[in-house]
């Protein structure tokens, strides 16, 4: 018997396939497909359905992102496994153009219930073509929701949330979250809700506002800042777009300082979003500068001595909040 | 497979309604990408269609819901940037999406739509019906990626799509002789081993029965085909589109408004029928559709700064939505 408050312990790619398992139990017209899922990823999944709702597909990003698109104008709720998030660009004219636009330029008469799932694998030694971040461009599109789940739970909770919206949603995994593991609820019902943000530590000196993965070195940097007297609230913001304002402009009300930490590219970045928003709307209540800890605006490099310094750390974090005294 | 009677004259009807819409445009508004010289091969394909069979089409998106059978003022209105327009004014003239009727999308990025239709008839099989997915595209079309890509996905899982290109020669001013490597497009069918038929594209009978034999094969699970319809575009590429050189003769255009007119031919071919009487009130009845079509789209409102908003999101789009602009 399963109880509503039941948990099991899972790494966040293992909390990934079980929520495409429940969605797939749940509803039929839910299917997957994506490049080489049958090996990697879903292969649990193809013991239990057949090819049918699973599809192997040709290396045709463009195209098969737009299948999922065609599919879900048409009944199915598809998940496309879009594998690396550099690959997104290749389908990025399906996601724009026709999975962001058609319900708008069609005057609601369609809606596109779909999900891309796509990993972000940055620290991984696989250089400039593997390595991308590329939510923010992504964020530029109004029509889609993005979302960036840091934690097992939220991996779970946040896919079966956009699996049963009726809108485009895009999420960026992290690969370096794979194997992170957490007590993760049971409940085939238990959603993590789009558009909200979390306050996963409370403070009052600083607000740390976390995009993705930078979640683990968020909550450490808060660790060692208490050590040094300072009160951090570290805000995992969980969904790119729709942007949680509220929460970070309460936040930032209460705390005076923000520290928004983000992988991508410093220019055009969510942290740069996230600065521009608070500045307008929270100005007042801010009492040092805004300070983005992001990736500088270089490549990726293969040599990983150099790549681990261009991602977001503990101490870029730390040494960020003191420069605001 | 052939058209009886009355869907013969129901083809016609609506190859009327395709010419004297478009003629409508012309002499109102000036906007658009023409279908005039299409019409056999647009209404050809619809015919063979069920209503609840999917369709897709193309920047020339006029004549692919009056092919289905959609309502003429709800286009009209759109065309004219009205609220009670089939998209409420959001969509416009290169995409005439009318969803009742089966159509998912008109896109004006060329090439867009194979991959959308493709999903469509993965959708039908998944959901186990006998629904198919009619993909209209351009011969530029066929030199997109996505052609490439959704054919073979629909080749190895058989999905019930059918391609359907409408060859007019033209690709805005490039002619498929210096833009394919091999322009005879029906034989691109081989690279993805599914069937390639070339047709008549002015014989509105001769199209309907290639289309009718690929949709009765996708029906039966046995695959997708692409058919090439040559036809002509009588117009330019879009009426707003200054043409600086002349990239087909007069000579050229002229032979096909006088001996390749799609709806010249067919009501000679039904008044050789003794249908001369039909085809005339299909007419009168028509232009009176367009004339009322025309009337309600000029008294149609505007559409309104919230319904920028309330067509963006089908789910709750959150707090951010409700913020800032739309207020």
């Amino acid at each position: 018997m399963t109880l509503a408050n039941d948990t099991v312990r899972l790494s966040y790619l293992q909390a990934i396939v079980e929520a495409q398992r429940e969605e797939m139990r749940r509803d039929e017209n839910v299917i997957l497909m994506g490049e080489d899922i049958a090996v990697y990823g879903a292969q649990s999944l193809f013991e239990e359905f057949d090819g049918t709702r699973l599809r192997n597909t040709p290396i045709s990003e463009n195209s098969f992102v737009g299948v999922g698109v065609g599919a879900a104008l048409t009944g199915l709720r598809p998940i496309v496994d879009l594998t690396i998030a550099s690959f997104c660009y290749l389908a990025s004219d399906q996601l724009i153009n026709q999975a962001a636009k058609l319900r708008f330029m069609t005057g609601g008469q369609l809606s596109v219930p779909l999900v891309v799932r796509t990993s972000t694998f940055y620290n991984n030694r696989t250089a400039a073509q593997h390595a991308d971040r590329p939510y923010p461009l992504f964020m530029n599109t109004p029509g889609l929701k993005i979302l960036a789940p840091a934690t097992a739970s939220d991996a779970k909770g946040m896919l079966k949330a956009a699996v049963r919206d009726d809108d485009p949603v895009v999420i960026f995994e992290d690969i370096n979250l794979w194997n992170k593991k957490e007590d993760v609820p049971v409940d085939p019902d238990v959603l993590a809700p789009i558009g909200k943000a979390l306050v996963r530590r409370e403070g009052s000196d600083v607000t740390i506002v976390s995009v993705a993965g930078c979640l683990p070195h968020a909550l450490k940097a808060a660790e060692v800042l208490a050590e040094r007297g300072i009160s951090a609230e570290v805000i995992d913001l969980r969904t790119i777009a729709p942007l949680d304002s509220e929460t970070i402009l309460n936040s930032v009300a209460r705390t005076g300082r923000l520290i928004v930490a983000d992988n991508s590219h410093k220019v055009g970045s969510v942290a740069s979003e996230i600065a521009a928003m608070v500045c307008e709307e929270g100005f007042d209540t801010l009492r040092r500068p805004v300070r983005r800890v992001t990736a500088p605006q270089v490549h990726v490099p293969y040599n990983g001595t150099l790549e681990k310094q261009l991602f977001v750390t503990r101490d870029k974090i730390v040494s960020a909040v003191e420069t605001l005294d | 497979m052939s058209l009886d009677s009355d869907r013969q004259l129901e083809a016609f009807r609506r190859m009327v309604r395709i010419r004297l819409f478009e003629e409508a445009l012309i002499a109102h508004n000036p906007v658009g990408h023409l279908s005039i010289g299409h019409e056999a091969a647009i209404v050809g394909a619809c015919m063979a269609l069920r209503d609840d069979d999917y369709v897709t089409g193309t920047h020339r998106s006029h004549g692919h819901p009056i092919g289905k059978g959609a309502e003429i003022g709800p286009l009209m209105a759109e065309i004219f940037g009205r609220r009670t327009g089939i998209c409420k004014g959001l969509g416009g003239s290169m995409h005439l999406t009318d969803a009742r009727m089966g159509l998912i999308c008109e896109s004006a990025i060329v090439g867009g739509g194979f991959p959308l239709a493709t999903g469509a008839g993965l959708s039908a099989q998944v959901r186990g019906t006998d629904q198919v997915s009619l993909c209209f595209f351009g011969d530029g079309a066929t030199n997109q990626g996505t052609f490439g890509e959704s054919i073979n996905m629909a080749a190895i899982w058989k999905l019930p799509v059918i391609y359907f290109c409408e060859n007019n020669g033209y690709a805005v001013t490039t002619p498929v002789a210096t833009s394919h490597g091999q322009p005879d497009i029906a034989r691109r069918a081989d690279g993805f081993g599914i069937p390639g038929v070339a047709v008549d594209g002015q014989d509105v009978e001769a199209v309907h029965a290639v289309v009718a034999q690929a949709v009765a094969r996708a029906r039966q699970g046995e695959g997708p085909t692409l058919i090439e319809a040559r036809t002509y575009r009588f117009d330019e590429h879009s009426n707003r589109l200054a043409i600086p050189i002349e990239y087909r003769s007069q000579d050229e255009i002229e032979y096909h408004r006088r001996e390749r007119d799609p709806v010249a031919l067919y009501r000679a071919v039904l008044c050789e029928r003794g249908r001369q009487q039909e085809c005339e009130a299909v007419e009168n009845e028509v232009r009176e559709t367009i004339d009322a079509a025309v009337a309600f789209a000029r008294e149609s409102p505007e559409p309104e700064w919230a319904d920028l908003w309330d067509n963006m999101y089908a789910s709750p789009p959150g707090p951010e939505h409700a913020r800032g602009d739309r207020k």
